[in-house]
């Protein structure tokens, strides 16, 4: 079957590329565009390491078709960081030692980006709940609730 | 802790991870990130079956599908006899691993591989995965340990006959092997008891559920000249495995080590990297196998399911006298569980005159089992621990007094034979007891659970190279992958010995051809031994720059000594001389005799032993036999802590991944053999939101031979946490809970079956 | 001299159920060879695939551990990586 031709904005930027019609946002992401930063763990959406945000919305990219990001912005982890000024949340990452093997970090960096855009105060079990997408199989997930909770508050003091 | 702090500059301190910017900026490269020009897509056909003959295989309408380069069954490796091999770190037998990467003659379990394909695309890839016709003849299958010990149990390998008995069993089994090991008189132990308790304990199957699938590339050239790029424990693992595996000597074959996401002990051997060569072999083209999570959970890992009985006696006074362990492992299909090393742990922490523990190592029709954190010895604590909870109870006495009481410390022989040397497992208990955690209070429905744990830790061969850079800046070679910030400790350790900020040290881990031989990241050695080689590296480091600064000065070189990075007079007798820094004399290493670097190769000798106890609080719900865990502490003895905030995080996630195994986890296997659940939505590992703060205590006993007392973590804390969250339920709700997971459907069936004889009332 | 304790099932099956034996030895491989040559067939059997504990401390690979003329030597399986 021939390729479509997709135009969407990745970080900001335009961008062009060809996909099949059933190949996922995270392939086209990964294979078409060069960016591996999103990760497939189960390609189910049941692990959320290739959380991204798609017209603002927190998604599964396992789980959207390619097709879907036409006319659309997709923000990816290769887009968090403003050029060399890390977003709180990836510094507050590894001060705080969250990650470990580190193949979850860019899913859960995207997600808690995404609470903490629509809240800057949410609370341990808030966070918890909307992380609960997110599987980590090495920290227990004890530091990344802290290094939320800092990156969440260093914002609060800044806003 | 406050000995770290003043005697080192690094050691203890908490700065962030090398690699870590690259991990939070999505630029780390992980197994899958790596593509080649020209690369093809392989995808591995798997039985459906849980046994199966294999009468043959035709590939042709496979082939016939446009883009397809090159299919590979078995017959394109070469047949290995059966028997052990030394390769690296210890034996293997090289047949099994063989059969296991690509079935022969026989398909062992469902998701076994059985031919695998290369093409242009993934679709391509998958239509001719379809299109290959296997002529299955299914056979009776057996899943169950027990089951499979029957007489009469469907039999997977005719030349299986058990070994460790006498006499030689004439008829093959599924039993592969069986140990002992004693301790004393068991009868005369168990004579000198008062009271005896003793129980059956069942635990299943669980995945170590690493986030990332395996993932390798592999480019084979015209001159058989190989390289791979894959995720592993081990680079040099895996060029044994693959050169034995496709007949080639380990020279042939590069490997580079990717960043790994994830292993736990499901990444010391190799699933998809010979066959990714034999493909690009075939096909003359570079080959990707990325595999999806379902042939993860079908074909790799997991741990054993194991059904254990112990049983323990006591003096009224709470001295234990005699333990007695059977264990009953399934290593899946082929033998190599880890019920010797169950069997060893067992008791381990306590000091008991009388022991014996019997092991059987048993095949069943399941993936072929991979170490797991602690190989063996989750499972073998959950059942003393247990036995240990209800002695407690029956003595009357507080659980972790019990535990203090019976403690081994120095001098103790552990329940496998010798002597422990310098160990931590009594202040560990010290530690639990007196943690505040112990004394909150509980409300209804709500029970504290307390457990223990031991490791063996280990050394082995190991290598690692320090280069100082033309600028005074170093760079540390560490030969073992990093699974979770071992970069951070080895730049640590680095920085510590040459007396340099950690800034101006950067670790890599390099290839195979880059490095000298290094064991695997496992069995909790990278500190301890890479460390150990860092170290070494950095003396030879300081003895060559105390050598030119000696030959700047014109002076011997036993009158310069290396204090806080720089070379300085070792008195007024040497000489007036103003210091020399690293900088300084590696910008004149062109004057003074070249490049100025240190390597270390050792069989790193010293381990000590690592032992921890865990405080578990939990709430069941009686009406769903939902389990809610409150509150958590580790503590254990770690040594010493290189980086604290890592050394915290191997605790923490161990215990969760204890919490996971005791709470949810499970392989769930259909009447026809099938595994039902290999899905994270179905087998489901812990959550963010089903957990709470995991807090640590890190008891530092310094291991007195190690250079800065480390011990090694990792595998510790994955061992109390099973029976410390089943402890917990039985004081929530007096329902002990001998089969794990305690499942909602699995604890309710046991709160309802608690309450019949009162219904009957 | 030496106490050697030997793993339950090399004791059975080379030794006559013997499981411990006292050995003259400076090194692991002079325990070795005397193993060896009292019980036949013992040195290839223990030479690889096995842990060694001197005086507490577990080898993977003892063959240049010394021995002390007090020393207890067990053997272990090896230990696996996790």
């Amino acid at each position: 079957m021939a390729k479509r031709h997709v135009t969407t904005t990745v970080n900001g930027e335009p961008r062009e590329f060809l996909c099949e019609v059933d190949q996922t946002l995270l392939d086209a992401l990964r294979d078409e565009l060069g960016l591996t930063g999103s990760k497939e763990g189960c390609g189910s959406g049941d692990c959320g390491a290739c959380s991204v945000m798609l017209d603002g919305r927190l998604v599964c990219a396992c789980l959207a078709l390619a097709v879907e990001a036409e006319g659309r912005e997709v923000e990816t982890i290769e887009g968090m960081a403003e050029g060399e000024r890390l977003h709180p949340l990836q510094r507050t990452f590894l001060e705080e030692a969250a990650l470990q093997c580190g193949i979850c970090t860019p899913g859960f960096l995207v997600a808690a980006k995404a609470l903490l855009d629509r809240d800057l105060d949410p609370s341990e079990t808030e966070i918890r709940y909307w992380l609960a997408g997110n599987l980590c199989r090495c920290t227990g997930y004890d530091k990344i609730v802290r290094a939320v909770q800092k990156a969440a508050a260093e914002m609060r003091a800044e806003a | 802790m406050s000995d770290s702090a003043s005697r080192f500059k690094w050691v203890g301190t908490r700065p962030v991870r090398p690699d870590g910017l690259d991990k939070v900026t999505g630029r780390a490269n992980f197994g899958a990130d790596f593509t080649m020009p020209g690369m093809l897509v392989g995808r591995i056909v798997r039985s459906p079956h849980a046994h199966a003959r294999i009468a043959g295989i035709d590939a042709s309408a496979a082939l016939a599908v446009p883009g397809v380069k090159a299919v590979v069954t078995a017959e394109d490796f070469p047949e290995i006899p059966d028997g052990e091999l030394m390769v690296g770190e210890g034996p293997m037998n090289f047949r099994d691993l063989s059969c296991n990467v690509m079935a022969r003659d026989k398909a062992l379990y469902d998701g076994h591989a059985v031919a695998a394909v290369a093409a242009t695309s993934r679709a391509a890839a998958e239509e001719a995965v379809d299109r290959i016709r296997v002529d299955y003849e299914v056979l009776p299958h057996v899943v169950d340990v027990l089951e499979a010990m029957e007489p009469d149990a469907p039999l997977l390998h005719e030349t299986m006959f058990t070994e460790g008995v006498e006499p030689k069993p004439e008829r093959p089994s599924n039993v592969a092997s069986r140990c002992e090991f004693t301790l004393g008189d068991l009868d005369s132990g168990f004579a000198a008891a008062d009271v005896v308790v003793e129980g059956e304990y069942v635990t299943e199957a669980v995945h170590q559920g690493y986030i990332e699938p395996h993932a390798a590339v592999a480019s084979v050239g015209e001159d058989g000249q190989c390289t791979v790029w894959c995720s592993s424990q081990g680079q040099f693992m895996v060029r044994a495995y693959c050169a034995k595996l496709l007949g080639m000597e380990n020279s042939q074959i590069r490997v580079t080590p990717s960043e790994i996401g994830g292993g736990f002990g499901g990444k010391t051997t190799i699933y998809v990297e010979p066959v990714a060569l034999a493909l690009s072999r075939k096909a003359g083209r570079p080959v990707k196998i990325v595999m999806d999570r379902d042939e993860v959970f079908r074909a790799t890992g997991p741990t054993s399911s194991a059904h254990v009985k112990v049983r323990v006696g006591a003096t009224r006074d709470g001295k234990i006298t005699a333990g007695d362990a059977e264990l009953r492992f399934q290593a899946g299909a082929f033998s190599g569980s880890h019920v010797q090393l169950g069997c060893m742990c067992g008791f381990a922490p306590y000091d008991i005159d009388n022991v014996r523990t019997v092991g059987y190592d048993v095949v069943v029709n399941r993936p072929k089992c991979a170490a797991y954190r602690a190989p063996g010895a989750p499972m073998a604590a959950f059942g003393v621990e247990s036995a240990l909870d209800d002695l407690a109870e029956k003595l009357g006495m507080d659980p972790l007094e019990l535990r203090l009481a019976n403690a081994a410390r120095e001098g103790t022989k552990a329940a496998y034979g010798p002597k422990f040397r310098e160990i931590g497992y009594a202040e560990t208990v010290e530690a639990a007891l007196s943690h505040e955690h112990y004394r909150a209070k509980l409300g209804p429905n709500q029970g504290r659970g307390v457990a223990s744990g031991f490791w063996f830790n280990i050394g082995g061969q190991t290598s690692a190279a320090l280069h100082i850079n033309e600028d005074g800046t170093a760079v540390v070679v560490d030969p073992n992958p990093d699974i979770g910030g071992s970069r951070a400790s080895m730049a640590i350790m680095a920085a510590e010995v040459l007396g340099i900020d950690y800034d101006r040290v950067r670790p890599i881990v390099p290839d195979t051809s880059s490095v000298p031989y290094s064991d695997m990241t496992g069995g909790s050695r990278v500190t301890f031994s890479v460390g150990m080689a860092v170290v070494e590296a950095g003396q030879k480091v300081i003895e060559e720059l105390r050598n030119r600064a000696a030959k700047i000065w014109d002076v011997d070189p036993d009158g310069v000594v290396w204090e806080n990075g720089e070379a300085r007079p070792a008195s007024s007798n040497v000489g007036e001389f103003e210091p020399l820094s690293l900088t300084a004399l590696a910008e004149s290493s062109a004057k003074t005799g070249g490049p100025i670097s240190g390597q270390a190769t050792i069989n790193a000798r010293g381990v000590g032993p690592g032992f921890g106890t865990h405080v578990c609080d939990v709430e069941v719900d009686p009406e769903t036999g939902g389990v809610t865990v409150l509150r958590y502490t580790a503590v254990q003895d770690v040594g010493r802590a290189i980086h604290p905030s890592y050394v915290e995080g191997q605790l923490q996630g161990g215990a969760v991944q204890g919490i996971g195994w005791a709470l949810n986890e499970e392989y769930v296997y259909s009447e026809a053999g099938t595994l039902e659940n290999p899905g994270f939505l179905d087998y489901r590992v812990p959550v963010a939101s089903d957990l709470p703060m995991i807090d640590t205590v890190l008891v530092e006993v310094p291991n007195p031979r190690h250079p800065y007392g480390v011990r090694g973590v990792g595998e510790v804390p994955i061992v109390p946490p099973l029976a410390a969250v089943a402890n917990a339920i039985y004081h929530a709700c007096g329902t002990r809970m001998n089969h794990l997971p305690a499942s909602p459907p699995r604890l309710l069936a046991a709160l309802d079956a608690a309450k019949l004889p009162e219904a009957a009332d | 001299m030496a106490k050697v304790v030997l793993p339950n099932e090399v004791a059975r099956e080379l030794a006559g159920g013997l499981k411990e034996v006292e050995v003259e030895a400076e090194n692991y491989r002079q325990l070795l060879k005397a193993l060896d040559s009292r019980f036949p067939g013992m040195g290839d059997r223990l030479r690889d695939g096995v842990a060694v504990a001197i005086d507490g401390e577990i080898f993977q690979e003892p063959f240049l551990e010394l021995i002390r003329e007090d020393s207890e030597v067990f053997f272990l399986p090896q230990i696996e990586a996790g």
